[in-house]
């Protein structure tokens, strides 16, 4: 083909819009003692929890940081401002949310997502829920859903003090530190005994002042034979100065009980997302975990699933795509612990325009796990010459009588089929956006519908520059 | 039909991999007309097809391709769709992602640039797959994902008749195909002939797929060249005494 098209890098203005937060109370950069105290103070935590942050904070300062993945150089702890809290308190009808954080949720789609049939929207403005709703039958179900500074105070707050960073301890790393120390919003859930939560329930992050990190917190407590579906949904809008995202996710998965945890992740590219996610899993017990990560200049997210329980299963489907100047470190852990446990790793990269993709797995089976099964696949597709992938998959099994699977395979996009969709009347960028669609298949049919669309729309954005 | 010429292809010559396999090709169709190719294994019967789409592996050195009196040598191979031109592939591509209905739904709206129908879609789509034998559930399968090779065919020759191009190039459609496949594609050109009116150009080394059917003029391809053209006679001659007549030793 002597006519070549090219491809423009893809206009993320449609993503990356701001206001000013010239009314909003912040803290001063940098993280000192003082500093926790005073978000401390602010959210009114009980004394356990200042000490908590305190304690946290110190270990920050002693543990070395992160170098496990890609390079977070650019990462400068002076400059981040770590909490940004809108001038507004929590909502629970919409009418009252402020009309400019109104207007940044309608341009995300917010509204139009929250139709009768989702169960609650927690929204959360930069670092403080600002809009929380649930729908009354699930409310009547005896399902909690709050965030978790409300809960501190409620009748819940044994049961957060007994699981708050208990998965995630803050020794954990230098981020889980971190976040130990700054946590601000996030949601809490308790699922009661036997109740089956038939819609998923969402919860939207975003971060928008500059330098502002988001620390949110995620405790979801699914009690035996209880069931749950929640849904993450992630964007942010874009600066020069770079931004930090440690936020944790702690599931605790009950006797014979079910979490599908869903995330598509898309935060603007000068992103540093060091997230982490962990679950535990009791007998019977399932997670799901469906994550596709599509923006962040940097990514560290390796959901890990605890597999305390026999017969407990997990399931994780992941699709990562990598365009210019991005460096995505994703992949998932499970440590198998009980006899009889399964895990199931699918995951698809994606790769153009010079971005680097590096998958990696680590999967532990223990002397326990006596009849575990385990198959892990990940496939890799660049769309041109200058990306990367790399597959780095970790087992470490220390039980004989185990069936453990992996595979892998590299590849890029096959010149005889876009010419066969080209022959059709297809321009290039068409062809390739349907190919890399197909691709990511394995994780939009694992969406709700309306996140299928828009992950669709997040690809068609990459390898064709409009929303089709 | 018009007299005018439709495609002309002149001195075309092709390389594959930096080796040239078309030496010089002189070629033209006129509107609504039907030519056969044919010629021994290896000849480049496949190659002219695939240059005349625009397939990027087969680069043209030499010659042009006029289509509807446009120079297309250069274009992109969706322009060549675009423009009415169209290839059923020998070895059609499995594309996982997209249904062979939302795929053919796709094409259309690209071409004409206008949202279809859902309804009358969807009723000539399943009319279509009656005609050609196609169980209906095919066409919310992934596009040729598992289908046998019979299916791919008929697949093919479905998107010939829902994309309606003006000019068809059918390569080795019939090739692999069991004898009641064969008639059913048979049944998917005339159809194609009936409705759209349109010129064929049909790459074959077997011409059962030619029962019945008018042909106006055929190549024998050998050695990346033209060696001899005639009309429906010559295809008799070939079935009759083979090649091996036409070809220099």
């Amino acid at each position: 083909m002597k006519e070549k098209t090219h491809v423009d890098d893809i206009n993320r203005s449609i993503y990356d819009f701001r206001f000013d937060e010239d009314d909003f109370y912040k803290v001063d950069s940098g993280l000192t003692p003082e500093i926790v105290m005073q978000i401390s103070e602010e959210k009114g935590d009980p004394e356990w929890m200042k000490e908590f942050r305190l304690k946290s904070l110190e270990i920050f300062n002693r543990i070395p940081m992160t170098k496990a993945g890609p390079s977070i150089e650019g990462l400068n702890m002076d400059n981040i401002v770590t909490y940004v809290r809108p001038n507004t308190k929590m909502h629970a009808d919409w009418d009252e949310v402020p009309e400019e954080i109104k207007e940044t949720f309608e341009r995300l789609g917010i509204p139009q997502a929250e139709r009768e049939s989702l169960a609650g929207v927690g929204a959360q403005y930069d670092s403080e829920l600002v809009y929380h709703n649930i729908r009354e039958d699930v409310a009547a179900q005896g399902v909690i859903y709050t965030d978790i500074e409300s809960a501190l105070h409620g009748p819940y707050a044994d049961m957060i003090r007994e699981h708050f960073m208990k998965l995630i301890p803050p020794t954990d790393h230098k981020f889980a530190a971190l976040h130990g120390a700054v946590w601000s919003g996030g949601s809490f859930v308790y699922v009661p005994k036997g109740v089956s939560v038939e819609i998923p329930l969402q919860s939207y992050f975003r971060l928008n002042a500059p330098g502002a990190g988001q620390f949110e917190h995620t405790l979801i407590i699914v009690d035996e034979g209880a069931y749950l579906h929640f849904i993450e949904g992630c964007s942010a809008p874009k600066y020069n100065i770079a931004n930090l995202h440690a936020g944790a996710v702690e599931l605790f998965v009950g006797k014979n009980a079910k979490i599908r945890y869903s995330t598509i992740e898309n935060w603007s590219k000068n992103m540093y997302n060091l997230n982490t996610k962990r679950a535990i899993v009791e007998e019977g017990g399932t997670i799901e975990w469906v994550s596709g990560s599509f923006g962040s200049h940097v990514s560290y997210l390796y959901p890990m699933s605890i597999l305390n329980g026999k017969g407990a299963k997990s399931e994780f489907t992941g699709v990562t795509f990598a365009g210019k100047d991005q460096d995505l470190d994703t992949g998932c852990k499970v440590l198998m612990n009980a006899p009889d446990t399964t895990s199931y790793v699918n995951t698809r990269s994606i790769s153009k325009d010079g971005g680097i993709n590096t998958f990696r797995s680590s999967v532990v089976v223990t002397e326990k796990a006596k009849g575990a099964k385990s198959a892990v696949s990940c496939q890799s597709l660049m769309v041109d010459n200058i990306s990367r992938s790399d597959t780095i998959p970790v087992m470490d099994i220390r039980c004989a009588d185990c069936d453990i699977g992996h595979e892998a395979t590299i590849g890029r996009i096959s010149d005889d089929t876009v010419f066969y969709l080209m022959s059709r009347g297809l321009s290039e960028e068409e062809a390739k956006a349907l190919i890399v669609s197909g691709f990511a298949d394995n994780v939009s049919k694992e969406l709700p519908l309306e996140y299928a669309v828009e992950m669709n729309n997040l690809i068609r954005l990459e390898m064709v520059g409009v929303i089709g | 039909m018009s007299d005018k010429k439709m495609l002309e292809v002149t001195g075309l010559k092709v390389n594959v991999a930096d080796k040239e396999i078309l030496h010089g090709i002189d070629l033209s169709v006129d509107a609504g007309e039907i030519h056969v190719i044919m010629g021994p294994n290896g000849a480049g019967k496949s190659t002219l097809g695939n240059a005349i789409a625009g397939a990027p592996k087969f680069e043209i050195t030499d010659g042009t391709i006029r289509f509807n009196g446009e120079d297309i040598t250069d274009l992109s191979p969706d322009k060549r769709a675009k423009a009415g031109i169209y290839l059923s592939f020998q070895n059609p591509v499995e594309v996982p992602g997209i249904t062979l209905s939302n795929f053919i739904r796709t094409c259309l709206e690209q071409k004409t640039g206008e949202r279809i129908r859902i309804w009358t879609f969807k009723k000539e789509l399943e009319a279509t797959m009656e005609l050609l034998g196609m169980d209906p559930s095919y066409a919310e399968r992934d596009l040729n994902v598992g289908f046998s090779g019979g299916e791919k065919k008929k697949a093919e020759i479905l998107q010939l008749l829902m994309l309606k191009p003006e000019l068809a190039i059918l390569d080795e459609t019939d090739s692999g195909l069991d004898i009641d496949s064969v008639r059913t594609v048979s049944k998917g050109i005339e159809q194609y002939r009936n409705t759209v009116g349109g010129s064929l150009i049909i790459i074959t080394h077997i011409t059962r797929i030619l029962d019945g059917m008018t042909v106006d003029k055929t190549h024998i391809l050998a050695d990346g060249k033209i060696v001899a053209e005639g009309d429906r006679s010559l295809i008799d001659n070939v079935n009759d005494k083979g090649f091996d007549q036409f070809i220099n030793k």
